[in-house]
């Protein structure tokens, strides 16, 4: 509902926690999520929905939160590259097999690629190189040419495991 | 990257979002999947003062498949397109062109009623739309309408939809026995956009071409219908040679956009290209 | 005694410790820094590409919610800047650049006055309230343009718009062409680029209680920032820190100084709070520098077998509206210096006129001059080939140098030196792995049914990690060419390394662990690097022209040599034996032949921190410093070749095989060697395929303003890459590296545009440039189709 200063509040599931935030209307749901939830693993990389940085879990759906208005997330769970690991766990089975095959240098884009790679395994367990190189359409990474990444999901292909 | 200020509004019904754009239809902008408007907002090439979201109005929602037709709800996303199975059952051109569309991702958010709404010269939605001889139903103050898609574009970005109406649904007659549709795009590799996309709907009866119907978006100010084209197979088989003059004709009829990336004869010459192969591939 | 290498680590394929931060989401870059009291800077950037500012009206944006400060550049103008340059080629004219524009703009985005407010969205906000009026003047945009009589100009002290004329000469060109059966020329031009780190630049500097300022910044160099800022800002060096936290991708285009480096120290100062600046993805391609952009003129003088006599180059190399700060250098001696490649030709002319136009700024970008020299003698050599209608790797074996000649000096060159090398055996290699005769039938054969596949080739070398710091004294450098390393082994026996070195992704903890785990035979669980904060390191220079291993990377190898060499001798006063009789392996000191038990690498450390042993002479302490200054540079080499399919009816290129054999001395870490070549490929195939930045030629306005219109790829645009390494180790550091960073986007280049070019071949095209969009690619086959039916 808005608040006198055209602020609005927003309740929210964020990696299994509920919380309650009052954000003006035009916050991003990304700035919400790195500004007032303090979770910087999501990232900022362009400004036009090309380059999947920002790529959070609304719902259980791969989404772009750079494109997603904060007030909009209103009653949504949220997943964030946060919600995957806690500390000292075991990282998830995509987080493991990026490691394994060297799938990322400089970091940035990662946690928006594991974010995406998710999505792209639940649609397609046994995805073909084709299949992983079109249905990472959404996320750009300048470091590894996606040689390694491609290997990564291979790698992953129809393990049965949840991703 | 942050937008200029503005108030938002959750409509909780069609009436409560026209009332809205009544109140100032200039500036107030409808917020749906946001993959077109966010951006725009953003990068502060519009500044609204009012958005109105719609994206929980329960009469814009919905695929439904009955005798009569297919209506498809505004706010279907890409994603519930290429994944509704009676759709694929129905149509499964719209899985194809689905998977065409932006990246996982947008799909995920962005709707065909904003897709259409929008009329992106080269936008997707609006080729295949014209392709399936669909009628779009509009909601205003007045009540409702529908009209043709090949009569819904005006130009760039530019529709029939007056500033207090809503892009409410799609309507799909149901295809006759025989009707097989395709969708090839050539994207650009930057926005994903298409530079030339071709819809094109074949039913051959003994051989011959019965019914056909052609959509064509990224080549001109709006998607339009291939109705030349169309008229010269009637009647015609799917021969080298009549596939070839219809491509001919489709492409030498359009005037073509022209850009630093692509030149209107590329975009000419891609509407020959895709043409012909999308009849290519109908006919076997 | 002679030390036995139990561990040995170096040529492992170690998976990066680095990587658990960044795939649990927890790496720490410039935005992530949030301060108490943070205010957010905003900059106003010109809208046109040459202006006269005739007012700046700030009044309506100082009374805006939640401003602090609101400045054009005449409230800044004496008080900070200007920027110069730190690499000014002998007698060129620099141009004056102030840190924001006061009377004059000269492109589009460059600053023009700037908002701090409580919050960044108050800052954008206010931004939009400052009116400017500006006379427009006309703008050139185009390095052949702005040369010509006439031509609208940037600077008063730059007449004509060149900053500077560079020339090389060996042996005698005109000689070569009088002798020669054929010379012919062609004009290549090589595009325009943004370099695109995934994390655009940020900076947070932040007022200390203790009167010091503490700048965070996403640099490459985070030493040399930290003398750059001091020096325009006006604060003493010791009172700056600079931190680098994690980086999200550099590529060269992190290692400059540009104005908000300048802007948020000298306004957080002035405002005592911390102050910060992001620059988002479309500001970026206007404000933080572009790459490339030169036009080489090249005439080649050969015989009819194909050996090469001659070779001529004129380069025009634009730099944007000033001299960015190695501007001076990338066109000239980056790029002509290295205009013969892997042949040998010993009649060689370059000239390069570094020019000024009113785009943004242009500088170091992945390989900088080197893929731009590359592609000057591989375009030459495969119009031989073509010309001749040899086989393209028929007519590079007949000129390749050969592997008995190194140390080779091209041309005769005083300046370039190639240390070692082998690329007939590259070529060999590639071919075997490519099948290089199987394919070339299957493109022989397939051309027939109307098919058109082809085989592109490419070699290259260079030289990397710029040393010695006298010889880039003679360079026109304000800076060296040593780097720093630090070991500090704790009372446990464990290391902290500190490296002058900047990882921007290449994996650094990782590489430089395996170093100094191999000589200091300790296990690499035991050493910890730190990089990235003036405080914490020493000194250094940082992370580009791939020196980190070969000179930061030696530089660790030497300090942690100097560890144990002291170590040793602590251990022989432990073991009551002369130190000679001393031998150190896998962390035990032992004297072979007895029965004394030998003493532990902790036992040794705690033993140099309480001091109670130590020899006469041998002060407490396990801790060596070393600044590290190479006695010459490497040269990495390498043969790519690649295998494409050409769609003439749409233009669109298919790449269906790309081979690397890329020669890079001794592996450190053939994993996150392999990666760094599949990346610099890929940025490579990049430049050859997709991305152009566009400026309208008429007002300078960027048409390729955000990542909608410039083509960076995805991973569907660009195949798997096979790298295959050779090892030809260098004679000029201890370690045998040589860089690897640039190799790919060097290579790549030419190997994609030779390999469309033999697809297209059967059409009679010659040449085509960059990028080989399909457009671009269909049109060249209409005009020869059109060309033959006439």
């Amino acid at each position: 509902m808005p608040e006198p200063d055209n602020r609005h509040v927003v309740t929210l599931e964020i990696n299994g926690t509920r919380k309650t935030v009052a954000v003006e209307a035009r916050k991003l749901l990304v700035h919400l999520i790195r500004e007032d939830l303090g979770l910087t693993g999501t990232h900022v990389g362009c400004d036009t929905s090309q380059c999947g940085a920002c790529t959070v879990e609304i719902d259980g759906l791969a989404i772009k939160s750079c494109t997603v208005l904060a007030v909009m997330a209103d009653g949504a769970s949220i997943t964030t590259i946060e919600g995957l690991t806690d500390i000292g766990a075991e990282l998830s089975p995509v987080q493991a097999a990026f490691h394994e095959h060297h799938a990322l240098q400089c970091g940035f884009c990662t946690p928006g690629m594991v974010m995406s790679v998710r999505q792209l395994l639940r649609d397609q367990p046994n995805p073909s190189e084709h299949d992983i190189r079109h249905g990472l359409a959404g996320n750009i990474c300048r470091c590894t040419g996606y040689h390694n990444i491609v290997r990564a999901i291979e790698s992953l292909a129809s393990k049965g495991d949840q991703p | 990257m942050i937008p200029a200020a503005f108030d938002y509004v959750r409509a909780s019904s069609l009436a409560q979002a026209i009332d809205l754009l009544r109140d100032d239809p200039d500036g107030t902008k409808l917020l749906a999947g946001g993959h077109t408007l966010l951006p725009a907002l953003k990068l502060r090439l519009a500044s609204p003062e009012l958005l109105v979201d719609i994206s929980g109005i329960a009469e814009l929602k919905g695929i439904e498949i009955s005798e009569t037709g297919i209506r498809i709800g505004a706010l279907a996303t890409h994603a519930e397109l290429f994944a509704s199975e009676p759709l694929y059952r129905e149509l499964p051109v719209f899985r194809q062109a689905a998977s065409l569309i932006a990246d996982p991702q947008v799909r995920n958010r962005g709707t065909i009623g904003g897709s259409l709404a929008n009329a992106d010269p080269a936008a997707d939605w609006p080729a295949v739309a014209v392709a399936l001889q669909a009628e779009i139903e509009i909601v205003g103050p007045n009540g409702l309408r529908r009209v043709a898609t090949r009569d819904f574009f005006i130009d760039i970005f530019s529709t029939v939809l007056e500033p207090d109406e809503i892009l409410a649904s799609v309507h799909i007659p149901r295809p006759r026995t025989g009707m097989h549709f395709i969708y090839r795009k050539i994207r650009h590799p930057a926005s994903g956009f298409a530079v030339v996309g071709i819809a094109v709907g074949v039913r051959l009866q003994e051989g011959a071409v019965d019914e056909i119907s052609i959509g064509v978006t990224g080549a001109a100010n709006h998607a339009f219908a291939g109705q030349r084209a169309s008229d010269f197979l009637i009647g015609k088989t799917l021969s080298q040679d009549n596939i070839e003059q219809a491509a001919q004709l489709l492409s030498e009829t359009t005037e073509c956009l022209s850009d630093r990336y692509a030149s209107a004869e590329y975009r000419a010459n891609l509407i020959r290209i895709e043409t012909r192969r999308a009849l290519f591939a109908l006919a076997s | 005694m002679n030390d036995t290498t139990a561990i040995r680590l170096i040529g492992q394929p170690l998976k990066r410790q680095e990587d658990f931060k960044f795939l649990a989401g927890k790496g720490r870059y410039v935005d992530d820094v949030r301060l108490p009291g943070m205010l957010h800077m905003a900059v106003l950037r010109s809208p046109h590409a040459h202006a006269k500012i005739r007012n700046v009206d700030l009044s309506a944006a100082k009374v805006a919610p939640g401003v602090r400060l609101v400045l054009s550049g005449k409230a800044l103008a004496g008080k900070i800047g200007p920027i110069v340059p730190n690499w000014v080629i002998p007698g060129s004219k620099v141009p004056f650049r102030p840190v924001v524009a006061t009377d004059c703009v000269r492109f589009v985005g460059e600053c023009v006055a700037l908002v701090v407010a409580e919050t960044l969205a108050e800052a954008y906000d206010a931004v939009g309230r400052i009116e400017v009026e500006y006379d427009v003047l006309p703008a050139v945009i185009d390095e052949e343009v702005a040369i010509r009589e006439g031509a609208p100009q940037l600077h008063d002290n730059v007449p004509g718009n060149i900053t500077t004329i560079y020339k090389v000469r060996g042996g005698d060109y005109q000689n070569a062409a009088r002798a020669a059966d054929h010379v012919i020329g062609l004009r290549v031009v090589n595009n325009r680029l943004i370099p695109t780190c995934m994390e655009t630049r940020a900076i947070v500097a932040s007022p200390e209680p203790d009167g010091t300022l503490t700048v965070y910044i996403g640099s490459q160099v985070p030493h040399m920032h930290r003398r750059w800022i001091a020096e325009t800002v006006g604060i003493p060096e010791h009172q700056l820190r600079v931190v680098a936290p994690d980086i999200g991708g550099g590529f060269g285009a992190k290692m400059h100084l540009y104005p908000e480096d300048l802007l948020c120290p000298y306004l957080a100062r002035e405002l005592d709070a911390p102050v910060k600046w992001w620059e988002s993805r479309s500001e970026s391609h206007q404000s933080t520098s572009h790459g490339r952009a030169h036009t080489e003129n090249i005439e080649v003088a050969f015989r009819n077998d194909g050996k090469i006599l001659g070779l001529k180059v004129e380069t025009l190399g634009n730099v944007g509206a000033y001299l960015s700060n190695m501007a001076s250098g990338g066109p000239t001696v980056n790029t002509v210096n290295f205009g013969t490649g892997t042949y040998k030709i010993d009649d060689y002319e370059a000239i390069s006129r570094v020019v000024v136009t009113n785009t943004v700024p242009v500088d170091a970008y992945r390989g900088y001059g080197r893929p731009e020299g590359a592609y000057i003698a591989e375009r030459a050599i495969d119009a031989v080939a073509r010309h001749l209608k040899l086989d393209q790797v028929d007519v590079r074996r007949k000129n390749f140098v050969q592997p008995a000649e190194f140390p080779y000096r091209p041309y005769g060159s005083t300046g370039v030196m190639y240390d070692s090398g082998n690329y007939q055996g590259l070529l060999d290699k590639a071919l075997a792995a490519f099948d290089y005769e199987g394919r070339r039938s299957e493109c022989q054969a397939l051309r027939g049914s109307g098919i058109y596949r082809g085989i592109g080739v490419a070699a290259y070398t260079h030289m990397c990690g710029m040393a010695p710091s006298r010889r880039l004294a003679m360079s026109g450098f304000d800076r060296g060419g040593w780097e720093s390393a630090r070991v500090s082994i704790d009372s446990s026996g464990r290391a902290t390394i500190y490296s002058g070195s900047m990882s921007q992704g290449q994996g650094h903890i990782t590489s430089l662990s395996q170093i100094a785990a191999d000589v200091l035979q300790i296990p690499i669980e035991d050493i910890d690097i730190v990089q990235g904060d003036t405080r914490q390191v020493q000194a250094g220079h940082g992370t580009f022209n791939s020196r980190s291993m070969a000179v930061g990377g030696s530089s660790v190898h030497v300090s942690s040599q100097r560890i144990v060499a002291k170590a040793k001798k602590i251990a022989a006063g432990m073991l009551e034996v002369d130190e000679k009789d001393v031998s150190y392996s896998a962390g035990a000191f032992s004297v072979p032949g007895t029965d004394i038990a030998p003493v532990t690498f902790p036992k040794v450390a705690r033993m140099a921190y309480v001091g109670h042993k130590l020899p006469d002479g041998v002060a407490p302490g396990l801790d060596e410093t070393v600044f590290y200054d190479p006695t010459g540079m490497g040269s990495p080499s390498g043969v790519h070749l690649a295998y494409v399919e050409v769609d003439p009816e749409t233009g669109i290129v298919d790449i269906l095989d790309y081979v690397a054999v890329d020669d890079v001395g001794t592996l450190i870490n053939p994993r996150l060697a392999a990666g760094q070549i599949h990346g610099g490929v890929v940025q490579g195939i990049a430049q050859a395929l997709y991305e152009e930045v566009s400026y309208d030629p008429d007002n300078g306005q960027l048409l390729t303003g955000s990542l909608l219109d410039y083509a960076v790829p995805r991973a569907e645009h660009v195949p798997n890459i096979r790298s295959l390494f050779q090892q030809t180790a260098s004679p000029t550091n201890p370690i045998g590296v040589k860089g690897i960073g640039e190799s790919g986007s060097i290579a790549a280049p030419p190997c994609m545009v030779h390999a469309v070019l033999d697809a297209l071949s059967p059409f009679g095209i010659k040449h085509l440039d960059m990028p080989l969009t399909p457009p671009r690619v269909w049109a060249a086959v209409q005009q020869a189709r059109m060309g033959a039916a006439q």
